[in-house]
């Protein structure tokens, strides 16, 4: 059966007619084609499919599309300025090499700047016990908790 | 998943006609049940998504409890002022329940309704002597979770919200399976303060198939509110959870190890 459902995206509106089970993830990378958001382990588990939802980080693939009717989504596309211009969570990640192979990173970003939102000074253990819900595998965490803070510092700056 | 039919309530009314029919189930955030349809662990045939329905959610304090909406979001309790100001330990415990995406979207009434053994909501409901509403009556919370994912819940009764009581001071620890985050062990341990020989509740989760009282370690701690009172109660291994990430024998030395700390908390 297929049922239909609207949100905003991005700042865009969305309407379309999805199968019921559709996961947020499935509907916003096979309906809605933006792919930055990715699954990576499926269970809830990695974080990989972190988006915004209402201004609050959540894990798209663990739950239904229609429990976001009517809500405001941001996706890792919606976060650079319509110029280009990174975010400064983006920036940080580039600057302190937050990244390896970049799988988690648009998770890790989405999730960071939910954070840094309600933790605009975050310790170390702050930041550690904030990325419990997303996994990478490559960078040991080092360089990420460093971004995450940067990023934090330059949010809280305006810049 | 399996297919289903998705319905949105509109009204707690409309929830409880809908959830009574066929192989319907509620859902509140999904981040259990939407878990468990991916894997073919739980194929209802309809969902009642609970998300829409205002008298369900929200945070009322009282001085003498806390009543949390059953749609709470995890976070939201972890941030309360409120809750943060009356039982600090249930902020916390709310605090240490999956990680922040999770807390975003899982609910109070889902973590009870649910019954998952290693939940950290049900430690709660059972030391702080919650009282559960639903739609259909009232359920004191020793006579609430029945079993490994089992309630006294009927078809098409819904959780409307959870009244918890004010102790006089209390502490929840948890030792956490490091990549589930899923309590291997955890103990609130809960002091109302009353004098006599049940002032005090202490509620293990995690260790058997379903949250329990430890009654002599309620005993030893009504009679003495101390780490090492505490300390000198060995729980049994006798009906522990053994799995591949402890066996029951750890999880009983694992009881007495997280109410000792669980005091020094409460202590503090």
């Amino acid at each position: 059966m297929a049922v239909k459902i609207s949100m905003k995206v991005n700042g865009k509106a969305v309407t379309a007619e999805v199968e019921d089970r559709t996961l947020l993830v499935t509907f916003i990378r096979e309906h809605l084609r933006l792919t930055g958001t990715h699954v990576g382990c499926d269970t809830a588990q990695c974080g990989a499919c972190t988006v915004d939802m209402d201004g609050r980080a959540v894990k798209s693939c663990a739950f239904l599309a229609m429990q976001a009717e009517g809500a405001s989504i941001t996706t890792i596309e919606g976060v650079a300025k319509p110029d280009g211009t990174l975010h400064p969570m983006q920036a940080a990640f580039k600057e302190n090499h937050g990244l390896q192979c970049g799988f988690c990173t648009p998770g890790m970003v989405m999730n960071a700047i939910d954070f840094a939102r309600g933790n605009p000074n975050p310790t170390e253990q702050q930041i550690r016990e904030a990325l419990d819900g997303n996994l990478c595998r490559c960078t040991g965490y080092h360089n990420i908790v460093k971004s995450i803070a940067a990023g934090a510092k330059a949010m809280a700056a305006g810049k | 998943m399996h297919a289903f039919n998705y319905h949105r309530a509109g009204s707690l009314a409309e929830a409880a006609t809908l959830a009574g029919k066929g192989e319907a189930k509620l859902l509140a955030g999904g981040q259990s049940l939407v878990q468990a349809m991916k894997l073919r662990l739980a194929s209802p045939s309809d969902l009642i998504d609970l998300g829409k329905l205002k008298e369900l959610q929200g945070i009322k304090s009282d001085g003498k409890s806390v009543t949390i909406g059953a749609m709470t979001r995890h976070a939201e309790v972890e941030h309360s002022a409120e809750v943060k100001k009356a039982i600090p330990a249930l902020a916390a415990l709310a605090g240490m329940i999956g990680d922040r995406q999770v807390r975003a979207m899982g609910t109070c009434g889902g973590s009870i309704a649910n019954s998952d053994p290693a939940a950290d909501y049900p430690a709660a409901v059972l030391a702080l002597n919650a009282t559960i509403t639903t739609n259909k009556g009232k359920y004191e919370a020793d006579k609430f979770f029945t079993g490994l994912y089992e309630t006294a819940l009927k078809p098409g009764e819904i959780i409307t919200s959870v009244s918890f009581q004010v102790p006089k001071r209390a502490a929840y620890m948890k030792f956490k399976n490091p990549a589930s985050r899923f309590a291997i062990v955890g103990v609130f341990v809960a002091d109302f303060g009353t004098g006599g020989s049940n002032a005090v509740r202490v509620a293990v989760t995690g260790a058997g198939p379903c949250v329990f009282r430890q009654a002599d370690m309620e005993k030893a701690l009504s009679a003495k509110f101390a780490p090492e009172a505490a300390a000198g109660v060995k729980q049994k291994k006798e009906g522990l959870n053994t799995d591949l990430h402890a066996s029951a024998e750890y999880r009983a030395h694992l009881v007495t190890v997280m109410a000792k700390r669980a005091v020094e908390a409460a202590l503090k």
